[in-house]
């Protein structure tokens, strides 16, 4: 027997890749297994106020979020159903004055954590604590390349300066580091800046991320949406760098979805390989299914398991797999593909999640909403309406927000 | 390409390789496999790169490594020196594996 090792590595562009790698080995993660990875938002409390949160516009108040206890028993709970990665996360999960805590816990029951940070809360110490209590990656976001637009779209002063420390530290920790840049028309013109700088902070992995228009980032499509010309330039610039830094820095790209023609296989498929954890403890398809009216979310405080939840809520079999899809879908030969496309998109623009996804060049819709794109991309509304607990601030000139 | 630091090891017979600390494998229980967990992402290697992996301690020499696989395999000793470098070469290039630390040799 001479050992082959060509199918050794199925290194995997991210957790649902490994689902797929998973099933093609016939385990039980086939059907509608337990999710690899599982995203806990610990609190929606944030010193930012980004303009294109992904957090819902009805933020949980610090009052509901579950307490240290709580998060403990789910962490245990994720770990004995078969889920191996978490991803910390918020609002922003340091604000949480139990993260090492829970970070440390994570460790002891056998899951891999990830910390996805704004990172300004951040001190040398704290993180090297994380390090300590077992924490394996660290992804910080970024607004911009430079303070000035950083700062302002991040609405919080000193805000990219914090972060560049930050993204330091961890790398003298010798932790991973990878650079979240959310890209959108005010600042799409520093990206070959954003991508130098991550090579400068030697990360490890740059996600460039388009903004998703959602809950706060749908109130602010029209100071965000990109033109045609800035995603056409985008793509150029990241598939050269692509090229240019292979071995040095990854580069995963995250395509604004108005302009696309096939829609974006969201979440892997609704209730397929990925849930998460809202403050308050609701089991979530995705972290904007609240921005869809009318679906009853089940939390971790009801008598149920987790895994009840995930296989047998109404919530997540109401979109699950291809049986729910009405016409152009239901015949379509990409319905496996891409599940259909977005649910929170469909809903958001049609006023049904059961619609095909906009983003698709088969939705009736589809002109409409790439007409619209270009049309708000093209006007000049370029003011924010920043994310808070109030329900939104609208920017006042030069006030930065902060 | 001047002055960008290639960051990952380039693998030979004399490396004695590690996994880092980040990239953890590891037998999940549940869906009985191996699976390698790095940072937001889930790797599920062969059986046989599990046997190359369970024996990167950062001590054995990949030549060692080899030798122990073509007497256990009785296979041509070429072949499983390519194969398991580039697996390992493959794995280094996405930030998977490390060299040990002078201290461990």
């Amino acid at each position: 027997m001479s050992p082959t090792l060509t199918d050794a590595n199925q290194v995997v562009a991210d957790p649902s890749d490994g689902i797929a790698a998973l099933e093609r080995r016939g385990s039980v993660a086939e059907t509608f297994g337990i999710p690899l990875a599982v995203l806990a938002e610990l609190t929606h409390r944030c010193p930012l106020q980004c303009p294109y949160c992904s957090n819902p516009i009805e933020l949980e108040r610090g009052a509901v979020e579950l307490t240290t206890a709580e998060w403990k028993k789910v962490l245990s709970e994720l770990a004995e159903i078969g889920v191996l990665q978490i991803h910390f996360s918020g609002g922003e999960p340091t604000a949480r004055k139990d993260l090492v805590e829970l970070v440390q816990h994570a460790t002891d029951v056998g899951l891999y954590s990830n910390l996805i940070t704004s990172a300004v809360l951040l001190t040398r110490d704290k993180l090297a604590a994380l390090a300590e209590a077992g924490l394996s990656h660290v992804q910080i976001s970024f607004q911009g390349s430079e303070p000035v637009v950083a700062d302002r779209v991040a609405g919080f002063k000193d805000a990219h300066a914090k972060k560049l420390d930050a993204a330091k530290w961890t790398r003298e920790l010798d932790l991973p580091l990878t650079v979240n840049a959310v890209m959108h028309r005010q600042n799409l013109f520093q990206l070959p800046d954003i991508i130098q700088m991550a090579v400068d902070l030697d990360a490890d992995r740059l996600e460039v991320a388009n903004v998703q228009y959602y809950g706060w980032a749908l109130k602010n499509r029209a100071a965000l949406m990109p033109t045609l010309e800035q995603i056409e330039a985008t793509s150029r610039i990241v598939e050269d760098s692509q090229v240019r830094l292979k071995g040095i820095l990854a580069i995963d790209y995250v395509v604004p979805d108005y302009y696309a023609l096939r829609p974006k296989k969201c979440m892997g498929g609704w209730g397929r390989q990925f849930f998460n954890i809202s403050p308050a403890g609701k089991i979530l398809p995705c972290h904007a299914a609240e921005t869809i009216t009318g679906l009853e979310f089940e939390s971790v405080r009801s008598n149920h398991s987790i895994a009840w939840i995930w296989q047998n809520s109404e919530a997540f079999n109401r979109y699950r797999g291809t049986g729910w899809m009405p016409e152009p879908c239901a015949s379509c030969a990409f319905k496996e593909i891409d599940f259909g496309g977005c649910r929170c998109q469909a809903f958001a623009l049609t006023g049904d999640a059961g619609n095909t996804d906009p983003a698709c060049a088969l939705s009736p819709l589809h002109g409409q909403i790439f007409k619209l794109a270009e049309q708000e991309a093209s006007g000049d509304n370029s003011r924010f309406v920043y994310r808070n607990f109030a329900g939104g601030t609208l920017e006042t000139g030069g006030d930065h927000g902060a | 390409m001047a002055g960008l630091r290639g960051r990952n090891i380039s693998v030979s017979e004399a490396s004695r390789p590690v996994l880092p600390r980040h990239a953890r494998l590891k037998f999940d229980e549940t869906r009985q496999v191996w699976v390698i967990l790095a940072p937001e992402r889930v790797l599920a290697p062969d059986e046989i790169a599990v046997e190359v992996l369970r024996l990167c301690d950062g001590v054995r020499s990949v030549e060692a490594i080899i030798d122990q696989l073509a007497a256990k395999y009785a296979a041509p000793r070429d072949a499983i020196s390519t194969d398991v470098i580039a697996m390992l070469q493959d794995l280094a290039d996405k930030g998977f594996l490390i060299e040990a630390r002078e201290s461990t040799s």
